[in-house]
């Protein structure tokens, strides 16, 4: 009685990996017709609100727009938490090539992660669609046949907010920093700036990330310097203390001004506009700059937490629409069987769509659009729930990036 | 102007002053924990959370039901400090008997569901909360424009820390509480209820976390994460003032504030760091901490 049931049970062990093969082997089948999208970005910390849950909601949205599942081709999407930690995010994303066949890595903001997967993917030859990451060395020095910068990035914030700032008479600057990959190249940036328009850095001092909750003794410090302009190389939680300790300790009133170099809707919105207006700041994407990004907002939806989609998710539905579309035009066994194929038919293509309107695809895989400075509403001029914006002015999409030939990228100049 | 150490005096006075505030945070919080370990010997790692929910509970009450900062300043502490009766009622309490470990584990996991849940609800980036009117403006005192909150700040803090000190170490209540960590079987052989102590002793640790958390939701963002990077800061405070010791993490809490607030001039790469090398060092000369019995 017991050897057979132990015979049964070492019998079941013993084909249980068969059994789990078969709807494996008969998924491969399908598996060729299948595109597989895996979002990935930070879904449970400081970055959640701007990208996370609601990236995966506008790639869902991209793909029931691009028409091609009516066209017979399947594109299952799944998403991951990578903590913001470059070894997770590593992890997740071998697994997600090497076992579970997925074709497209899209998001993946906190540009320390960011910079892992670009290796990955291009050592795999697959596409990395990437809208959260800041670091412009993304199209720069590490640039990728096999990567897309969509959304933004450290150049561009500086070039937009920076020059606006320089161009408003801050002549002399300190930069508080956070201190990790994102926070170093966008003081380097912004720092570019201000010496070509003729300014100067007076002084810089980095912060532990993450950990600093109390920005007080670094504004201080900025204060003391007698620096016109402080500039905020940093993001989130840390951009959000910034502000909110700048204001108590009366550093704005005091005619210095604050350039939050990296700023998104999300944090304006837990600010509040009472702290927050006057704020100069650059996006790409505003939900309610006109009537398309109103109807792309519309379509996609309620939002996670009540929240508007950001130019982060926006820049997910966008390069996945796009992606989709060269996908439909080269076709599915193509498309999966070579990334960097892929990528070259999406620069081939012009992109258009309601959330960034139109715009092209550079060589070093630079996305081209406009990019839009804003300035924060008072409350008094604001209509409604999420109504913060008011627009300063458009740099056009030829002037808003770095020029191809300054970023160093190998593949662009071969 | 005079300079020390090539630092202006003023700059110096500033972070000395501003030290002291976020000093203040740290004992306030680090009160808590010791009031918690040094009665219940539970190591009791949803502070952090219960911090964050002493500030959110703020924020909810002015949202929902129009309710100020005042208010909020009692009321939240009362709240939270009962959702802290209830999980040491049906939790905590079966752990006494194990070895800390159980509680740690028990309160780290607690802490995480709380945070997970409040990041469902409320997102990531957090509520806005500001200053109540009363307490707005600042003061010029020369060498820096300090704010009247943050003045406020470390004012009820440092009442709060005498207060708790005196009601255990001067009042009848307080030397019940210390019997009972000593040999809790005696002191019920008196007739007094040592379970409901306990269970009043972790309700008040909680609405201290909960106190702290209000008093910080003008000036820090207001979101799930703001208790967890606080938490471990906050823990060094207290291996270094020797656990359970309420003296001890009210003082070190102050002065880690104080040597953090110079290190962020000196070299600001390592404030975060510093209070851990001053952990190392008091653990390695005075493992019980600075003011621990061995």
């Amino acid at each position: 009685m017991t050897t057979t049931s132990r015979r049964t049970l070492l019998g079941a062990a013993a084909t249980a990996p068969v059994w789990g093969a078969l709807p494996y082997r008969s998924a491969r089948a399908q598996a060729a017709n299948t595109i597989r999208i895996g979002v990935m970005n930070d879904q449970s910390g400081l970055y959640r609100d701007l990208s996370g849950p609601g990236s995966t909601q506008a790639v869902r949205l991209a793909v029931q727009e691009s028409g091609i599942t009516q066209r017979g081709v399947n594109v299952e999407v799944i998403q991951a938490d990578h903590q913001n930690r470059p070894d997770v995010g590593s992890t997740v994303v071998r697994q997600w090539i090497d076992r579970d066949n997925v074709d497209v890595i899209v998001d993946v903001p906190t540009s320390s992660v960011a910079l892992a997967v670009n290796t990955i993917v291009r050592e795999r030859n697959k596409v990395f669609l990437n809208s959260g990451a800041a670091t412009s060395d993304l199209t720069g020095a590490q640039c990728s046949p096999n990567t897309v910068h969509w959304t933004y990035d450290t150049w561009m914030l500086a070039n937009s907010t920076g020059g606006a700032m320089v161009a408003a008479g801050g002549q002399t600057w300190f930069f508080i920093t956070a201190d990790y990959a994102f926070g170093h190249a966008l003081e380097r940036d912004t720092g570019a700036f201000v010496r070509q328009a003729g300014g100067r850095i007076v002084g810089s001092v980095r912060t532990p990330f993450p950990g600093t909750t109390d920005f007080s003794s670094f504004l201080l410090q900025a204060q003391a310097s007698r620096a016109q302009v402080i500039g905020l190389a940093n993001a989130g939680g840390d951009t959000i203390n910034s502000i909110k300790q700048a204001a108590e300790f009366g550093i704005t009133r005091r005619g210095v001004r604050l350039a939050g170099l990296l700023v998104f809707a999300t944090d304006v919105h837990s600010l509040g506009l009472q702290t927050a207006q006057g704020l100069v700041l650059t996006e790409t994407f505003y939900w309610d700059l006109n009537d398309k990004t109103r109807a792309f907002t519309q379509r996609l939806g309620p939002m996670p937490n009540d929240t508007r989609p950001s130019m982060v998710q926006a820049g997910c539905y966008s390069s996945v629409l796009h992606y989709l579309k060269a996908v439909g035009d080269m076709g599915v066994a193509a498309a999966k069987a070579n990334g960097v194929e892929a990528v070259n038919r999406m620069k081939a293509m012009p992109t258009s769509d309601d959330a960034f309107g139109e715009g092209s695809i550079r060589a070093d895989g630079r996305k081209l659009h406009p990019a839009y400075l804003f300035q924060v509403k008072t409350p008094e001029e604001s209509r409604g729930a999420w109504d913060y914006y008011k627009l300063l002015q458009t740099v056009p999409a030829d002037r808003a990036f770095r020029p191809m030939a300054d970023g160093n990228c190998a593949i662009a100049r071969s | 102007m005079d300079e020390i150490f090539g630092i202006p005096a003023p700059l110096l006075f500033g972070q000395l002053l501003l030290g002291l505030i976020n000093g203040a945070f740290y004992a306030l919080l680090s009160l808590g924990l010791a009031v918690i370990f040094g009665m219940l010997n539970v190591i009791n790692f949803t502070h952090g959370a219960q911090f964050m929910m002493g500030a959110f509970v703020a924020w909810m009450l002015l949202h929902y039901f129009g309710i100020g900062y005042w208010w909020a300043l009692l009321l939240a502490p009362l709240i939270v400090g009962f959702t802290g009766v209830v999980i040491e009622k049906t939790m905590i309490s079966r752990l006494y008997k194990l070895d800390h470990l159980y509680g740690l584990l028990l309160t780290f996991g607690v802490g995480l569901i709380i945070e997970g849940l409040f990041r469902n609800q409320y997102g990531s980036s957090g509520m806005p909360y500001r200053i109540p009117p009363e307490l707005q403006g600042a003061w010029d005192l020369g060498f820096m424009f300090m704010p009247v909150y943050r003045g406020w700040v470390v004012i009820v803090a440092i009442v709060m820390c005498l207060a708790t000190w005196l009601v255990i170490e001067k009042t009848k209540l307080g030397s019940y509480l210390r019997a009972a960590t000593e040999n809790p079987a005696l002191v019920q052989a008196f007739g007094i209820n040592v379970p409901r102590m306990m269970t009043l002793t972790y309700g008040a640790g909680v609405a201290l976390a909960a106190f702290a958390g209000v008093l910080a939701a003008p000036i820090y963002s207001v979101n799930p994460q703001m208790g967890a990077n606080l938490i471990i800061i906050v823990f060094a405070v207290v291996v270094i003032g020797g656990m359970g010791s309420i003296l001890g993490s009210v003082v070190t809490g102050f002065a880690l504030g104080v040597i953090e607030g110079f290190t962020r001039v000196f070299y600001p790469e390592a404030s975060a760091t510093v209070i851990f090398v001053v952990m190392a060092i008091v653990l390695l000369l005075r493992p019980a901490g600075l003011f621990g019995r061995a």
